[in-house]
């Protein structure tokens, strides 16, 4: 045991232990990098660390000082400067996904043509959507209903009343609506949405944050009875495909262009984040840069955004096929802790 | 031998640790105890004859105990399990205690009631739906809002609405409703190009108000687009624009002719080069709009 350590404490850089600290003698010329980790002492070790760092550190900049020299030469050349590197962000290094949709993909028009939403999205139904809260209803939860109601068109508010959901759910039906909007309420706050399409319509479980009011908006508008125009973003996957046009069946299928409202579904990240605007869009006179064109006014359409009605975000939780049926049902996509452990994968 | 009052003395005032004293009372948590109450009458130790009915998932049975294996602590407790039916469960019961004290019979028969109204409640109960009390672990809620933040900053949200909004202008399905001189407003939406001159050219004719006639050529091309239902007039849809004051402050500037028909100058020749399927949808007031909605996922 003394003997051991000894050999770990003295002389970090022999340690032989994974081959690291190895020098090869490979016709490669491998130089053998010492991982601080494996050296014992301390003082040793934070040594060998900040002069690792410090290499890192002039490479980096030795690296970027050679970048910048031969942009500036290729400038003063008057050829092409070498391309720029493209920086790695969470999106650009998300992990692939097999499910993402393809635009040739037979078995996603065949599953398309087959699913709950077609006849909304045909326009054979016109969504007609109920709207009501789970049995204690909160401080925010009121203000937050009304506002939904003038968001979605053609949408209605009850009471809930201490009726089991099963049963709202065939009272929605015989009724003929196309959608059950369920906001819960946690702490006087609403914090999930349950949204189920009926008649046989799938159940998605939401959590809800990080809502904004009306009110709460510097600057807002007031919406219009307008049927509103739909943005969905990135729903790449056949999973985010399918919430995607639940969201859709929400709407009515043909917007009103001459209202320009543009309610927005975006997702990134798996986080859906809900925005409503009114738009307009402005010729702008653009005021040229030094770099290239003699002082010339370039004109630019730019469409301009005026925020009305609420702002928050979603997230899915649980997507379930058929009614709402926690014990009985099938649950097509359940979200498990175990799914956050990796950043770059997503699901939507 | 089995002195029960000694066994009370014992237990009471020592100690036993079935008790459980609370300020409402003295409260017995042995599990044969018919009442549930620290009483010399209901302790199941310090009666030598005693009966109670116990509940195994949703069965009841009547437990009895006497004297004479009292010594047999592994025979001790004699088991009948009761019929489902409440009033023969009664009568089960009544046999069963004949000769014992009327005490015990009726604290007994006092608890097959509230057991079987239990059983009932409880029944119905798993039934319902009801609301689940799940726990959340701080640590992963923080985790989540810090996530929301930075997917919300990656977002750029404003932006992301203001290109799509700008790809659909281009594909020209608000054309009908924003009247701008076409060649300027292709030249304005392709990027970074010089228009002074043409701004010039059409200053002299912004105003006037042309009028010009449908096309069939418009027709052809969307034939074979879903739920086409007829294309009224231009003229028509002119007029419309015309009378109708928008709220947006813009000039009614007029699609001019520039030498070739009309029907080129309108959206669908932008509608052609992106090959989206433009479904249009026949509105009340007569005119067709195109909606891309079905398509963009």
């Amino acid at each position: 045991m003394g003997f051991k350590r000894k050999k770990g404490d003295g002389d970090g850089e022999e340690m032989e232990s994974d081959g690291r600290g190895k020098p090869s003698f490979n016709g490669g010329g491998q130089r053998h990098v010492i991982l601080p980790s494996m050296i014992k002492n301390k003082d040793k070790r934070s040594k060998v660390y900040a002069k690792q760092k410090h290499e890192k550190k002039l490479e980096k900049q030795k690296k970027i000082r050679e970048r910048d020299a031969a942009e500036k030469r290729a400038l003063e050349l008057g050829e092409e400067p070498p391309q720029k590197q493209i920086p790695k962000t969470i999106e650009n290094t998300r992990e692939s996904d097999e499910t993402v949709c393809r635009p040739d993909d037979e078995e996603l028009f065949a599953d398309i043509d087959a699913d709950e939403f077609n006849p909304v999205l045909r326009r054979e139904v016109t969504p007609k959507i109920l709207i009501t809260t789970c049995r204690f209803n909160s401080t925010r939860g009121p203000a937050f209903i009304s506002e939904l109601l003038s968001v979605i068109p053609n949408s209605h508010y009850q009471k809930r009343g201490t009726y089991d959901l099963k049963k709202i759910v065939e009272y929605a039906t015989k009724k003929d609506f196309t959608s059950l909007i369920v906001v819960h309420t946690n702490r006087r706050e609403p914090d999930a949405l349950l949204i189920i399409g009926l008649p046989n319509g799938p159940t998605a479980h939401f959590k809800l944050s990080n809502l904004v009011l009306r009110k709460d908006i510097k600057n807002h508008g007031n919406p219009t009875s307008h049927e509103p125009e739909l943005v969905l973003n990135n729903f790449t996957t056949r999973l985010g495909n399918r919430v995607g046009r639940f969201f859709q069946s929400l709407f009515p299928p043909d917007p009103n262009f001459r209202g320009r409202r543009v309610v927005t579904f975006h997702n990134q990240r798996d986080f859906i984040f809900f925005r409503h605007h009114r738009y307009i869009f402005d010729i702008k006179e653009i005021k040229p840069s030094d770099k290239g064109k003699d002082g010339v006014a370039q004109e630019r359409v730019k469409p301009r955004l005026q925020e009305c009605g609420p702002r928050f975000t979603l997230k899915l939780v649980t997507l379930q096929h058929g009614t709402f049926d926690t014990k009985g049902g099938e649950f097509e996509w359940v979200h498990k802790p175990e799914m956050d452990t990796s950043r770059r994968r997503f699901f939507l | 031998m089995q002195h029960d009052e000694v066994i009370w003395q014992v237990i009471r005032h020592k100690h036993c640790s079935y008790m459980a004293k609370i300020e409402t009372g003295i409260f017995c948590r042995n599990q044969y105890n018919v009442t549930g109450i620290c009483n010399r009458s209901s302790c199941p130790l310090a009666n030598s004859r005693y009966a109670t009915i116990r509940d195994h998932d949703g069965v009841f049975y009547l437990y009895m105990k006497t004297i004479e294996r009292a010594h047999m602590p592994n025979n001790l407790w004699e088991r009948i399990k009761l019929p489902r039916n409440y009033e023969q469960a009664l009568e089960m019961i009544d046999k069963h205690l004949l000769y014992w004290p009327k005490l015990l019979q009726h604290k007994v028969k006092q608890r097959l009631t509230k057991m079987t109204q239990m059983r009932i409640r409880m029944r119905k109960l798993a039934l319902k739906t009801r609301e689940v009390i799940v726990p959340m672990p701080r640590r992963q809620m923080k985790r989540e809002q810090r996530r929301e933040d930075k997917a919300e900053k990656a977002a750029l949200l404003d932006k992301a609405i203001e290109t799509e909004l700008l790809t659909r202008l281009k594909t020209g399905i608000y054309n009908d409703i924003y009247n701008y001189p076409e060649p300027l407003f292709n030249k304005i939406l392709d990027d970074g190009k010089e228009i002074v001159k043409e701004v010039e050219e059409e200053d002299e004719e912004v105003g006037v108000i042309e009028y010009v006639e449908g096309d069939d050529e418009l027709e052809e091309e969307m034939e074979d687009m879903e739920d086409f239902s007829g294309f009224p007039s231009k003229e028509s849809y002119l007029e419309d624009s015309d009378d109708e004051d928008e709220d947006d402050a813009e000039e009614q500037v007029v699609i001019h002719k520039k030498g070739r028909a009309l029907k080129k100058s309108d959206d669908n020749g932008k509608s052609k080069k992106k090959s989206r399927v433009v479904v249009e949808v026949e509105q009340e007031d007569g005119g067709t709009r195109a909606s891309l909605k079905s398509l963009k996922l």
